[in-house]
């Protein structure tokens, strides 16, 4: 590691420059690169930051980008890596965004945009189902999943004005009360 | 001030989305449509061009909003916002905690959090699904179906469903919006 902040610098410019599909499609990029080719960090380690920056709020690829960053080379590294991984996003975007409009406007992308915007209606849904796939299924979970799809399927239908931010954060309070009742049953128990 | 709402939007927009990807898509809907930034076919172009293109959806979509409402320094404000929740909270706990998941109470938020971003994205895609294929954005709407657009959707979930009998592995996302490119040109053309 003769220039780690260099390095680092390259290998997650390289890294955001590659990943196509988002957050899984660059953790095995990452692991290939800073596991097996660089060893700069255990196995272990690893998997311990994967499992924090799925469970932390944010895109993975930046959760991930910081997290490699500050164990390798500290506060500098962190903020090294974290914009390196933005930097090809950034300019790719900006640069499409210049053009995108005049593009767009030509009949023919038009009719295939068309194609293009139900695509992605049938990826979200998908990753949607896939999700569901994943969860582990108890009625906790079936009541708070259907209670915030149908409500705000509702709200979205009437106009309701509630913001996305409120469900989450009302699912995650939801979330801990399950656990305090949880906790409250356990000691009952124990104290008969 | 534009650059300061596009910062602070974006901002909130980094700090609450959990799921990474498409989980986050329910909550940039809700700020570029009621900002005005962006109209829900352009938000579906937008997710397919960062779908295509390399980065995090989050990032893509900070940078073209910012871009489009402020230019070079509001995709800057934007961008810097989606990441920042992230940097800070990661190096806290990067810092600070050698293990996350032994809290109790972090796993029990996420225990609430979880199932309802799955709910999120679902009802996204419904509503969005609607208002794509049927022009129906609230009750007042009459339902107007788009005939080739539902031919569209019908044909791709079929090609998924024999590609990953086939082939034994998922369709790439590009490949399918090629393809949903391609119906679409053919469709709607004639």
């Amino acid at each position: 590691m003769k220039h780690p902040y260099l390095t680092l610098f390259a290998t997650m410019l390289k890294i955001g420059l590659f990943t196509f599909g988002g957050g899984y499609a660059m953790i095995a990029l990452l692991e290939n690169e800073f596991i097996h080719r660089k060893q700069w960090i255990e196995k272990e380690e690893f998997l311990n930051m994967v499992a924090i920056a799925e469970s932390t709020p944010g895109p993975i690829a930046i959760n991930a980008a910081t997290y490699i960053g500050y164990k390798t080379a500290g506060v500098l590294g962190a903020l090294l890596s974290t914009v390196a991984v933005c930097i090809p996003s950034f300019l790719i975007i900006y640069a499409i965004s210049l053009f995108f409009d005049a593009f767009l406007s030509l009949t023919y992308v038009a009719y295939a945009f068309r194609g293009v915007q139900v695509c992605v209606i049938y990826l979200i849904g998908s990753a949607g189902i896939r999700m569901l796939r994943g969860i582990e299924k108890n009625l906790f979970h079936w009541i708070l999943l259907s209670t915030v799809g149908i409500l705000m399927t509702l709200f979205s239908i009437f106009a309701v004005n509630f913001s996305t931010i409120f469900f989450i954060l009302i699912c995650g309070a939801l979330g801990i009360c399950g656990y305090l009742i949880e906790l409250l049953r356990q000691g009952r128990g124990a104290s008969k | 001030m534009i650059y300061w709402t596009l910062f602070i939007t974006f901002l909130q927009i980094g700090a609450v989305s959990f799921g990474g990807g498409y989980g986050m898509i329910s909550i940039i809907r809700e700020k570029v449509l009621l900002y005005g930034w962006l109209t829900e076919e352009e938000l579906l172009n937008m997710i397919a061009v960062s779908e295509s293109t390399p980065g995090p959806i989050a990032v893509n979509m900070a940078t073209f909003v910012g871009s489009t409402q402020g230019g070079p320094w509001g995709a800057l404000c934007a961008t810097l916002g989606v990441v920042l929740p992230s940097f800070i909270v990661i190096l806290l706990i990067a810092a600070l905690i050698r293990n996350l998941l032994k809290y109790r109470g972090v796993i029990a938020f996420l225990n609430g959090v979880r199932p309802g971003i799955v709910g999120l994205i679902l009802a996204t895609a419904l509503t969005m699904g609607l208002q794509c294929l049927f022009q129906f954005q609230t009750v007042k709407d009459p339902l107007l179906p788009d005939v080739r657009g539902l031919i569209i959707l019908g044909l791709l979930i079929l090609i998924s469903v024999l590609w990953k009998k086939l082939r034994k592995q998922k369709l790439s996302p590009i490949l399918l919006i090629l393809i949903s490119a391609g119906l679409g040109l053919l469709l709607y053309a004639i």
